[in-house]
This record gives structure tokens, C-alpha cells and sequence, in this order.
């Protein structure tokens, strides 16, 4: 029987090692990803333009812009004339900011009056607009500082943060994990549901359930060759993130390589269990596609923080979104390089998602049958 | 149009890299003949006929199909065949109705035209019972009928059939060519492949194909005593041994 | 021109005959949309941190109750000493651990300024910044109070006399499903649109009806204007709906001209089904198109400012989204929208996506052959 099923598998595999242009976006989609996540995609905001609408145009007032300028954060786009220019800068989209500098700024400034520099931004962003205001609000102080020499108060609580495990807060160390999650389930699931309505399309899969093997093994023969081909992907996802971006992997390789195998298997099994339900590929498509892609996104805190979910979604998430937990475990290990006892929670809840998504597609695989 | 042929081949060849599929094949059919193209599995017949209906552009030689060259004209021998593909390409998710409908609108029938048709395909077929029945609930055999008939939906001069009787039993196949009989009496050309000897003996001639190239060629009759046969089948396993 | 109308009529039969297909097309796109819209915000609405408060004066208990009075911050645990705080962060049950040192109370009043420590866990970026900022502030206002407090009479600067005044246009109360929703809808539009377009020519030809057509004197345009069509009204269709739903569930602002932004939600549209189709005449198989089709996805999602933005990409990185129609159209849908931007605020828009619609159209008619 083992004999057969080694056949089986070697069969499966020469077919997948074939279709060349398969294989190279199987390979090719999770380094082009990694790739760009790490040198293109980052939530910091460098370089925002602003306008400046400047009633003073005194030497008080252009100092202040210089000294925004010279931050680094902003480049000036355009000093504004009048209150009318300033929507047409938010309306092209190339400005984000408007600062309106009251008139006799000088004077007022050194004089002691009372001013007001008024800071508008454009709210359709509510992340990018607050930040910014946050910055032009501390370039502000710090010029009040600096030209009115104003005196340190001794009664002060200074606060000191230290960023524990990325000290340098770089992003690569928060979307490296994500990435692998994401990729590792959708290629996964989608591969394997493909592979499996494919046979069911073309009319092979009949022609397999009469061979001697049980219908089980032949599913385990078609999934074991995707299942390494994952798990490959996998090694190459986290070489890539820890050669490159030199995310840290501070807990046990091997460790964190059987998770990551007892989530490709996850992976696989919910295709599966989707190739049971889904008819044709197109079907199965749509399925692993717009049923897994945004969700994996967004519920499973890899790009927005799960804490900002109301809290229906965070229940969501962390019951049908395998990639929260596995989220979870890359960063225990690798950055916190945590044990197995932390995270025998999440690998319990991985196991069981597992478990339960099998014995669904068998019995589904099984009413099929009769 | 002037020639009595309606198809002449000559030299016709098809290379893929260095396997030559189809090897310099050359004959004619005249007008209203029914012409058998046999040859086994993988002897290159669906690759030939493909070029003759303008899917595949050969590599050498030269092909007339209704007057028109294969190299040049395609688009316009088009015009003037129909089709009948071994996957009968009948869409399973549309009715008969349709599928009709659909074919005779991509040729460019008028709205007339096609009601016409429908009508005449389902009273011939008897399928009217069925008219509104997706493709996919109907028999093996009536998807052939159905599919032949609609190959001729735009009465062209020439039908191709690669294969139409694949899968059903001798009886449905014995009813097929029956209407391929009523066919060619209009006066149209069939050209039909087929890997069922039985079958060969319906054809007016038939040319048999050996690795690309064709072996044999004239009626079943000449065939038979030409090679000291009783039957086709005979015929074929001399040629193929 | 009558040719193409019975092309047309037979894909929009297939489509609305496939009822596997159609929940995939509506509801699923739809309920995604108010999902996943309420659950994309950048917002931190809550810390967990553990206090090691090292002092137990008067002033490091105020303190304490403060941070705890704040309904961003829950106190997960309170302890005396930091290795055992450190394990908190470990399990990531806490994201911060405030280190209030010994003698914290004397050494203020006698001035000299007492240092409190964050032990911040940044394995998640942005809860890690956000909730530090948090605490500094209330730390920062504790401060303030606590200077009358301890000195009422000192004066230790004047009073700064310039206020920073902050404005938020469009959106005054920053909701972040506004900005979501709009670009999540276009996301999905194109996505559904792309898989169809990308999977449907391969399919003809898997099934072999292809090899039908293609021995009808059919033109290729018509083929493919054929296949444009039934697409492009889907998208559309999910695009109304999205729309509405939006409206009715976050109240979205509907600022600008909806002509306009249907008008290039058209020409975007074809665009995506242009380079659907062109995958689709490349592929031989249904599984290879959708391979392809999702390494496209995968960069135009990830490049379109959807989550990220654009603004904060390195420079190639920025013109690379010129080829993403997918970041024309988030930017399009959240301009007009949002802030009413007419035609001419959005004419690179049209103009980089008129170009895209027409490579990927002119691309997909080329290659597709009638012959091989």
C-alpha cells in the first residue's frame, strides 16, 4: 500500500515540477512580496508636501518655514496667497497639510500677544493627517523654543521608552511574519483546492476513486506534494526576511519550522476542505480568493493593529482566521524568542482549526461518494 | 469556382521543432464526396485537419479549402465550413435553443435566418421536446447530432468532423451516418476522420494516415482487393504493422 | 454589431445561470465591504500595560490611578519588580511596562527630575508608538499638575502665548471607515473583475469551445468586446451596490460629481478586464490564469495605498503605481468622494489609466490568435 501511495505522490509531483510557469510564480510570488513589503511599503510618513499660507511674510515667519523644511518630514509645496488656494492642493491630492501663519507674526511672536497658527489638514487620511499634525505641532514648539530661549523647567518628569525587540522599529521585523502567514495560506489553500477541482473538471477524479488506494490516501497523495512545495516557500519567505532584512530569530529553528509545517498543513486542509464544497475551479477560485484574501489581510492584525477591531471582529478574527494565531507564534519566536510553553496556546488552536477543517472535508468528501 | 474539388492539398506539412506531425500529404475531394481521413491515434489526422480549417498555420506546402488557400486566406474559408470538433464543443451550460441561437448569431444570420434554423434543426433532431433543456442533461448522442447540426448552421459547402461518433454505442453511430448520407446528398462535402474501421466502409474514398503521412488512398472497395483484404479493418493493420 | 449582441447575450446567460457563482459576485463582495471596513483602522483604542511602581509614594499612586482612569490603557497587572514585568511583555499579554523608580516622589521635589521608563514591546509597530505617545501625554499632563501641586507659587516660564490650532477638513471627526471603505470597494471591484476576465477565455479553452469559435469568420474584437462587455456591467453593478451600501451603513461623504467617478470607474474597469483577458490568452490552463492573475494582485494590492501610503514609498517605488490601476482607482474613488475633486484635480488619474486600459486592451487583442 505504501508502495502505491509513494507512486502516487512521485506521479503528482512530476506533474507539479513541469508546468514550469507554475512553479515559478508558486516561488516567484512570495520573494516578489517579501521583496516589496520590505523595500517599498512602510507607514512612516517621510517627505509629506505642505502648503504654507503665510499672511505675515516676515522674517519670523520664514524662519519657521525653513525650520519645518529643514526636518526632514516635509518638503514645501507652495506659499499660499489667500484662504481660497488652499482646497485646490487637497483636491489634486499632492498636499496634505496647510499651515496658515496669522498676520504681524513677527511682533506678535516676540511681543508676547497672543497668536494663533492654525494647522489644516486634509482628513480623508485620519492616520496620515493626525500624524502630520502631530509633527508640525512639535516642529512649532521646538522653534518656540529655540527663538525664546525659554528656560528648562527643573520640575520635570522625563519619560524614556525603550523599544524592546525592535529597537530601531523597523517595519520588515512586523510584516515579515505577516507576509509569510498571508502567502504561506492563500497558496496553499488555493493550490491544493485547485488541484483537486481540476481532477474533479476533467472527469480524472472518478477514475482515481476506483483505483485499489482509500479515498483519503489518494487526497494525501495529491496534497503531500503541495504541502512540501509550501513548506518550501516557507524556508525561502523566512531566509529571505532574516538574510536581507535581517529579521532577527531569536527562538529554536526547529521550533518554529514544525509551526510552520502544522500551518501549511492547516493551509491545505482548508483547501481541501474548500475542493469538497466548490464544484469547478472557477468556483474554488473566487472562493480561496475573495474569501480568504482581505480577511487574512485585515482580521488577523497584520497590517492593522487587532486591538482597533471592534470587538465582534476581534472574535472573528480570532476564530476563523488561522492567521492570527500563526501571526502570533512567528513573532514569539523569532522576536521574542519565546519557548514552546508560550505558545502551546496557539499551537493547540492551530491543531484543533486543523482537525476540525479535515474531519469537515472528509465527511463532506464522504456524502460525495454515496 | 470552377474546379470540381472542393478541397486540394498539396505537400501539405506541419513541423513542430523537428517532429514532423503532418508530412507533405497531398490529395483532392471533389464536390458532394464523402471523404474518409483515417489513420490511429497520434498519426497526425487532428493536426491536418486543423490546417485545413484555418486553426493552425502549416509550414509547408499548399491547401485550397473551397478556393481559398489555407496560408493566406483563412478568415474567408471560414466563411464557407463547418466544424464539428471531437468535444463537439456544445456550450453544457446553455440550452439546446441557445446554443443554436448562439452559433447562428456569431456567423451572422439574420434574426429570421436563425429562428428558421432553430425550428428546422429541432423538427429534424426531434428535439423540440427538449428545445429549452441545458446541453448537459441530454445523451451522449443527441449532443453529437445536435453539435453536427449546429456545424451547419450557416449551410456551408464543407463539414469537417474529427471524430464525431467517439463513446456511443454502434446503433446511435449507424444513426449518425444516416444524416451525414442526407447531408452529402444536398450536395455538400464531408470530410470526416474516424478511428472506426466499420465506419471507413460508409465513405466514397478514404485516405489512411501513418505517421504523418498518407499510406493509402482511393475507395474501400480498391482498397480491400488492393491490399487482399475482406474488410477495412484489414486493410488498416497491413498498412499500420 | 449584431454579432457581438449574441456574445454578449450568451456570457450574461452563463453568468446569471452559474449559482455558485453569483453569491461570489454579490453578497460575498458586499458583506466583506461592511466587514472588513469597520475593521480596518490604524485607531489604538487599547494598551495593556503593567506597572512596576517602584516608589509607592503619594504622587506615584496618582500617577498610577491616571494611567488606569485613561479608557485607551487596561491594566493588566501591577508588580514590584521589573524581570517579573519583563515576562508580561514576553507572552505578549502586555504591550508596555511603566517602570516608576524609587524615590520617584523625592527626587521630583527636590528637582531632580525623575526618569520613568516605557519597556515597550514593538513587536507591534504601531500599537508600540501609539501607546507610548499615550502615556507620555498622560505622564506630560500629570506633570503639569502636579508643578501647582507641590509648588503653587513658582513661575517658570511665562506662559507660551502661541496655540497651535488643528483642523481636519473632510472628515472633522477622522472617521477611518470613510477612508476605508471607498478604497476597499475599488479594491474589490477589481479584484472580482480581474479573476473573471482571467479565468473565463482559459476556461473556453480547457472545455474546448474555444476551438468552436475560432472556426467561425468571428473577428477578434468582437471576441473580445464580447467578453468586455458582461464583465464591465458586473463591475459596475457591484460598484453601484458597494456605493449605496456604504452610504447607508457608514454615511460616506458623497462630495464630488458620481457621473464623474462612474465614468472612470468604467474606464478602469475595462482596463483590470484587459489585463484579465490578456492573461487569459496567455495561460493554458485555468490554474496557471489565476496564478498569474494573483502575483498581479498581490502587487497592485500592496502598492495601490490602500493600506500604506503611497506618499511614504521610496521614490522607484512611487512611479512603479503609475502601471497600477489599482491605485488610480483607491485614489480616484477617495478623492471624489471625499473631498469633491472635479476632473481636473484627477486628469493624471484618467490619463495613466486611459493609457493602462489601452496597452492592456490593444495587448489582449493582439495576442489572442485564432490561429496557431
Amino acid at each position: 500500500m505504501f508502495k502505491i501511495f509513494k507512486a502516487f505522490v512521485k506521479k503528482e509531483l512530476y506533474h507539479i515540477i513541469r508546468d514550469k510557469r507554475t512553479l515559478i510564480i508558486l516561488f516567484g510570488i512570495p520573494i516578489v512580496q517579501v521583496l516589496l513589503f520590505g523595500y517599498a511599503v512602510s507607514t512612516e510618513f517621510k517627505d509629506a508636501s505642505i502648503d504654507v499660507l503665510d499672511y505675515a511674510k516676515d522674517e519670523t515667519s520664514i524662519q519657521l518655514i525653513q525650520h519645518i523644511q529643514s526636518s526632514g518630514h516635509f518638503t514645501l509645496n507652495k506659499v499660499l496667497t489667500s484662504e481660497a488656494d488652499i482646497e485646490s492642493g487637497f483636491k489634486e491630492g499632492n498636499v496634505a497639510l496647510v499651515m496658515v501663519i496669522p498676520k504681524d507674526f513677527s511682533s506678535d511672536f516676540y511681543g508676547n500677544n497672543p497668536l494663533t497658527i492654525q494647522l489644516i489638514a486634509d482628513g480623508s487620511d485620519p492616520n496620515k493627517a493626525n500624524t502630520l499634525v502631530q509633527y508640525t505641532t512639535r516642529l512649532i514648539q521646538s522653534f518656540q523654543k529655540n527663538k525664546l530661549q525659554q528656560i528648562e523647567n527643573p520640575f520635570l518628569i522625563t519619560v524614556e521608552d525603550r523599544m524592546l525587540y525592535n529597537p530601531q522599529l523597523i517595519s520588515a521585523y512586523n510584516f515579515i511574519p505577516g507576509t509569510i502567514a498571508f502567502i504561506l495560506l492563500i497558496i496553499s489553500a488555493m493550490l491544493t483546492s485547485l488541484a483537486i477541482t481540476r481532477e474533479k473538471e476533467l472527469g480524472t477524479m472518478e477514475i482515481l476513486l476506483v483505483s485499489p488506494l482509500p479515498p483519503l490516501l489518494i487526497i494525501l497523495g495529491k496534497v503531500t506534494p503541495y504541502a512540501l512545495l509550501s513548506f518550501i516557500d516557507a524556508i525561502l519567505v523566512l531566509i529571505i526576511g532574516h538574510f536581507v532584512f535581517k529579521v532577527p530569530l531569536l527562538g529554536s529553528l526547529i521550533l518554529l519550522l514544525l509551526c510552520c509545517l502544522l500551518y501549511v498543513i492547516l493551509a491545505l486542509s482548508l483547501g481541501i476542505f474548500i475542493s469538497t464544497k466548490a464544484k469547478t475551479q472557477q468556483q474554488a477560485m473566487l472562493t480561496s480568493m475573495m474569501g480568504l484574501m482581505l480577511p487574512t489581510m485585515i482580521l488577523s492584525g497584520f497590517i492593522f493593529p487587532f486591538s482597533s477591531m471592534p470587538q465582534v471582529l476581534q472574535v472573528i478574527g480570532s476564530i476563523v482566521v488561522p492567521a492570527t494565531y500563526f501571526i502570533e507564534i512567528l513573532k514569539a519566536v523569532m522576536l521574542r524568542g519565546v519557548g514552546f510553553q508560550s505558545v502551546v496556546i496557539e499551537i493547540a488552536i492551530l491543531l484543533g482549526m486543523t482537525i476540525v477543517l479535515l474531519a469537515l472535508a472528509l465527511k463532506n468528501f464522504k456524502i460525495r461518494l454515496e | 469556382m470552377n474546379t470540381p474539388f472542393a478541397i486540394e492539398v498539396d505537400k501539405l506539412t506541419k513541423r513542430f521543432g523537428d517532429f514532423i506531425a503532418v508530412n507533405a500529404i497531398t490529395f483532392k475531394v471533389k464536390k458532394g464526396e464523402i471523404f474518409g481521413f483515417l489513420g490511429a491515434n497520434g498519426a497526425g489526422k487532428t493536426t491536418a485537419i486543423k490546417m485545413l480549417i484555418g486553426l493552425s498555420k502549416p509550414t509547408e506546402g499548399m491547401g485550397k479549402i473551397a478556393g481559398f488557400n489555407v496560408d493566406t486566406e483563412p478568415e474567408k474559408i471560414k466563411k464557407n465550413i463547418g466544424y464539428m470538433s471531437q468535444k463537439f464543443s456544445l456550450y453544457d451550460d446553455l440550452t439546446v435553443v441557445e446554443n443554436i441561437q448562439f452559433y447562428g448569431g456569431i456567423y451572422g444570420l439574420s434574426r429570421k435566418k436563425i429562428k428558421e434554423k432553430t425550428t428546422e434543426i429541432l423538427e429534424e433532431l426531434e428535439l423540440t421536446e427538449v428545445s429549452k433543456s441545458l446541453v448537459i442533461s441530454l445523451p451522449l448522442g443527441w449532443k453529437q447530432r445536435l453539435a453536427f447540426a449546429i456545424s451547419m448552421v450557416h449551410d456551408p459547402e464543407i463539414v469537417f468532423l474529427d471524430e464525431p461518433t467517439g463513446g456511443v454505442d454502434p446503433r446511435v453511430r449507424r444513426q449518425f451516418w444516416e444524416t451525414i448520407y442526407q447531408v452529402a446528398e444536398k450536395g455538400r462535402t464531408v470530410f470526416v476522420t474516424t478511428h472506426y474501421m466499420d465506419e471507413a466502409e460508409y465513405c466514397d474514398r478514404v485516405s489512411i494516415m501513418v505517421a504523418g503521412k498518407i499510406e493509402a488512398l482511393d475507395t474501400p472497395h480498391n482498397l480491400k482487393q488492393q491490399f487482399e483484404a475482406t474488410s477495412m479493418d484489414e486493410v488498416f493493420l497491413k498498412l499500420a504493422r | 454589431m449584431n454579432i457581438l449582441a449574441y456574445i454578449i447575450q450568451k456570457e450574461f446567460i452563463q453568468i446569471i445561470r452559474n449559482k455558485a457563482i453569483l453569491p461570489m459576485m454579490t453578497v460575498l463582495p458586499i458583506v466583506q465591504l461592511i466587514v472588513l471596513s469597520n475593521a480596518a483602522s490604524n485607531e489604538v483604542k487599547n494598551v495593556n500595560v503593567v506597572v512596576v511602581d517602584m516608589d509607592q509614594s503619594e504622587s506615584s499612586r496618582t500617577l498610577n490611578h491616571k494611567i488606569i482612569a485613561n479608557d485607551r490603557i487596561t491594566l493588566v497587572a501591577t508588580s514590584f519588580n521589573t524581570n517579573e514585568a519583563y515576562f508580561y511583555l514576553q507572552e505578549n499579554t502586555s504591550d508596555i511596562v511603566i517602570e516608576i523608580p524609587p524615590n520617584f516622589e523625592n527626587d521630583y521635589i527636590n528637582g531632580k527630575q525623575p526618569k520613568i521608563q516605557l519597556l515597550v514591546n514593538a513587536t507591534n509597530g504601531q500599537q508600540a508608538i501609539v501607546g507610548s505617545g499615550y502615556l507620555k501625554a498622560i505622564v506630560a499632563s500629570f506633570n503639569a499638575k502636579l508643578i501647582q501641586k507641590v509648588i503653587p507659587d513658582i513661575s517658570i516660564s511665562k506662559q507660551s502665548n502661541t496655540t497651535i490650532s488643528s483642523r481636519y477638513w473632510y472628515n472633522p471627526e477622522l472617521k477611518y471607515t470613510h477612508f476605508m471603505a471607498p478604497g476597499i470597494l475599488a479594491q474589490l471591484t477589481a479584484l472580482l473583475t480581474i479573476i473573471l476576465s482571467a479565468m473565463n477565455v482559459v476556461r473556453e479553452r480547457e472545455v474546448g469551445t474555444i476551438e468552436q469559435i475560432n472556426v467561425t469568420p468571428l473577428k477578434k474584437w468582437q471576441f473580445i468586446l464580447g467578453k468586455l462587455i458582461p464583465f464591465l456591467c458586473i463591475g459596475l453593478v457591484l460598484f453601484t451596490v458597494g456605493i449605496i451600501a456604504s452610504k447607508l451603513i457608514f454615511n460616506i461623504p458623497i462630495l464630488g460629481n458620481l457621473l464623474l467617478l462612474f465614468g472612470y470607474t468604467t474606464l478602469n474597469i475595462i482596463a483590470v478586464l484587459g489585463l484579465g483577458l490578456l492573461i487569459s490568452n496567455f495561460a493554458d490552463t485555468q490554474q496557471q490564469a489565476i496564478f498569474i492573475a494573483f502575483f498581479f494582485i498581490i502587487i497592485f494590492v500592496l502598492m495601490s495605498g490602500l493600506f500604506t501610503p503611497i506618499d511614504s514609498m521610496p521614490k522607484w517605488a512611487q512611479q512603479l503605481t503609475i502601471g497600477n490601476p489599482l491605485a488610480h482607482f483607491i485614489s480616484v474613488s477617495r478623492k471624489v468622494l471625499m473631498k469633491g475633486s472635479g476632473f481636473w484635480n484627477i486628469r493624471f488619474e484618467f490619463l495613466y489609466t486611459f493609457i493602462l486600459a489601452f496597452i492592456f486592451n490593444g495587448l489582449a487583442v493582439w495576442s489572442y490568435k485564432k490561429q496557431v
